[in-house]
């Protein structure tokens, strides 16, 4: 029986030949990944266990994204945490305020996650890679202290789910409709404990920014990873980036899929997470005139700069609505670098919008946007749950860049096709 | 080992933001954190739960975010185990390498409420709901997985294989 994409790279990374879905397998990872969060519980545990030294102090990347730069007395002291064990053993991958970005955008524009590579990470949206053809997944802070000590990680070997893409998207649907479509169709948990395989023709149609955005939320409907083939796009983006020797993986065609899903990218329809599970989705047009406080854009599912063009085409020449707080966070300084260069802080400065230093901060109700008691904000971030933004009453309606900044300007949630 | 405890019962998809909130997880003490366990899902939380206590919920226990904190509070508040239909991935093997036991039982789900006192058997996998009188069969981890726990966690049964 053959393997599917996710399988090979396991196989590979342990050394086998052949792996089949439910086997226990130990693998040598290619990179290691924690953040201000998560870094310093695997730090205090790793010492606390006795390991004294890190396996690889290049394969090791601590980012410090979440409550940076920053927030208060108790983050800057997990930050700490983080900054004196990364100058203990020298890690390279080291990230702090100047050069840090969201992680998830951060890494794959540094060049450090690269097709075939295996990758862990504490962070669940670590699954974002598979965009480009690694299976990457999320962990808690102890497997993460075992993998920066031995450079190991135990896996269960995934089944897989096959989504077919086919046709053309329409104007203004981006990755973030697709997979909220999908998580629509199958459920927080319709891939759990499996991978979520995109093929097919479709593919090409998807830049890579969509299908970081796909991957990236491969975790909110339960799977352990979210992978892309490897194709023209791929080898775009990583050419000025990875230097070193990749493999390429491909699933065999006579893999197994539990199901298998055909999407028609053509009839997708700007898609919303209504509050609280993303699992709630519903196209603006069956939506109802929903008002908002406050709208995000931004993210390591939407701060690359594809995402930042679209929210700038829409804002241009035109103005918040005065009751909508707009919050632009280019995900990492390249990003924000470009939205300068090209124009577009400038814009959006003259919408009413602000534009903010890279920081995970509002999406996981961490700072620079908090929600108080019933409020309800239009975000492109990736969860909606009860409280994640703020004040537990307050409500999250997740979508596309497009669609935030629109309802931005409407003052209530709405399609771009619905501006003057 | 045989645990036993009051239930507190909850329902699909109880995700780590409620079990604990975001905005917590700046505090590096465990003994301050676990004081904000389950408080957006449920107030009282900790103020009623006492030790040996069982979580029981329905499907995809702990979705959302890697935090392993989530797992830690659960523990920290002494609650002996979590029954549920199923759980996320992460916090699945997360509950694992900290040491909080977790069974994944359908029919113990389904049929436990809240208040009830059960007895669970680590040993068997026997859930014993004595209030109602039933017995639900859990199934038993996979031997590598025993040898994780019987070490007491993982960095732990990594440095007893020499690592």
């Amino acid at each position: 029986m053959g393997m599917t994409m996710s399988q090979k790279i396991l196989a590979h990374h342990a050394g086998l030949d052949n792996v089949v879905a439910g086997q226990l397998i130990e693998a040598n990872l290619d990179l290691t990944l924690a953040n201000d969060i998560t870094g310093p519980v695997a730090i205090r545990e790793m010492e606390k266990a006795g390991f004294e030294k890190v396996f690889d102090r290049t394969k090791i990347a601590l980012v410090m994204d979440h409550f940076a730069p920053n927030k208060d007395i108790k983050s800057a002291q997990q930050c700490k945490v983080c900054r004196d064990f990364s100058r203990k053993h020298d890690i390279v991958n080291f990230y702090d305020v100047g050069d840090m970005g969201v992680e998830h955008a951060l890494l794959p524009e540094k060049g450090l996650t690269a097709p075939g590579e295996l990758i862990i990470g504490a962070d669940s949206h670590t699954c974002t890679y598979g965009a480009l053809g690694a299976f990457s997944t999320g962990v808690g802070s102890t497997d993460l202290a075992a993998g920066m000590a031995t450079g190991k990680a135990w896996f269960k070997v995934p089944s897989a789910i096959k989504f077919v893409l086919k046709g053309k998207k329409a104007p203004w649907i981006s990755g973030k409709d697709v997979i909220l479509h999908i998580i629509g169709k199958i459920g927080v948990d319709g891939a759990l404990y499996q991978s979520m395989e995109f093929t097919g023709e479709g593919v090409s149609e998807l830049s890579m920014d969509d299908r970081f955005t796909i991957c990236n939320m491969a975790i909110e409907a339960g799977a352990k990873n979210g992978i892309f083939p490897v194709d023209e796009k791929t080898m775009e983006y990583i050419k000025n980036r990875v230097n070193r020797e990749i493999t390429v993986f491909e699933a065999d065609a006579d893999a197994e899929y539990t199901a298998t899903y055909e999407i028609d990218l053509s009839a997708l329809r700007p898609t919303v997470a209504c509050p609280h599970l993303p699992e709630n989705t519903k196209t603006t047009d069956e939506l109802g005139k929903i008002e908002v406080q406050q709208a995000v854009i931004g993210s390591c599912t939407n701060g690359r700069i594809e995402d930042m063009r679209i929210a700038a085409e829409i804002l241009k020449g035109r103005h918040v609505a005065r009751d909508v707080r707009t919050i632009v966070i280019p995900a990492t300084q390249e990003v924000y670098l470009q939205c300068i260069e090209e124009g577009l802080a400038k814009i959006f400065i003259e919408a009413g919008a602000i534009v903010s230093t890279p920081t995970c901060g509002p999406c996981l109700g961490g700072h620079m946007g908090i929600l108080a008691e019933g409020e309800r904000s239009i975000s492109t971030t990736n969860r909606n749950f009860v409280g994640r933004m703020g004040h537990i009453t307050s409500e999250i309606y997740l979508s596309s860049p497009a669609v935030a900044a629109a309802s931005a300007v409407k003052g209530y949630i709405c399609s771009p096709e619905d501006l003057d | 080992m045989v645990v036993k405890g009051s239930v507190f019962k909850y329902g699909d998809n109880v995700d780590t933001d409620v079990i604990i909130p975001a905005r917590y997880l700046n505090i590096a003490d465990v003994k301050e954190l676990s004081s904000h366990a389950m408080e957006d899902i449920d107030t009282d939380f900790v103020k009623k739960v006492k030790a040996g206590d069982i979580i029981v919920a329905t499907r995809n226990f702990g979705c959302g975010s890697s935090r392993e904190h989530a797992p830690l509070v659960i523990k920290e508040n002494n609650v002996s185990c979590v029954i549920a239909s199923s759980f996320a991935r992460i916090f699945y093997r997360n509950a694992i390498n900290i040491g909080l036991p977790i069974l994944e039982c359908e029919a113990a789900a389904n049929a436990i409420e809240a208040g009830d006192i059960v007895s669970v058997d680590f040993d068997t996998g026997i859930i014993t709901n004595e209030t109602k009188n039933e017995q639900y069969q859990a199934a038993a981890f996979p031997p590598f997985i025993q040898s994780i726990i019987a070490d007491g966690g993982l960095l732990k049964s990594l440095k007893k294989r020499g690592f």
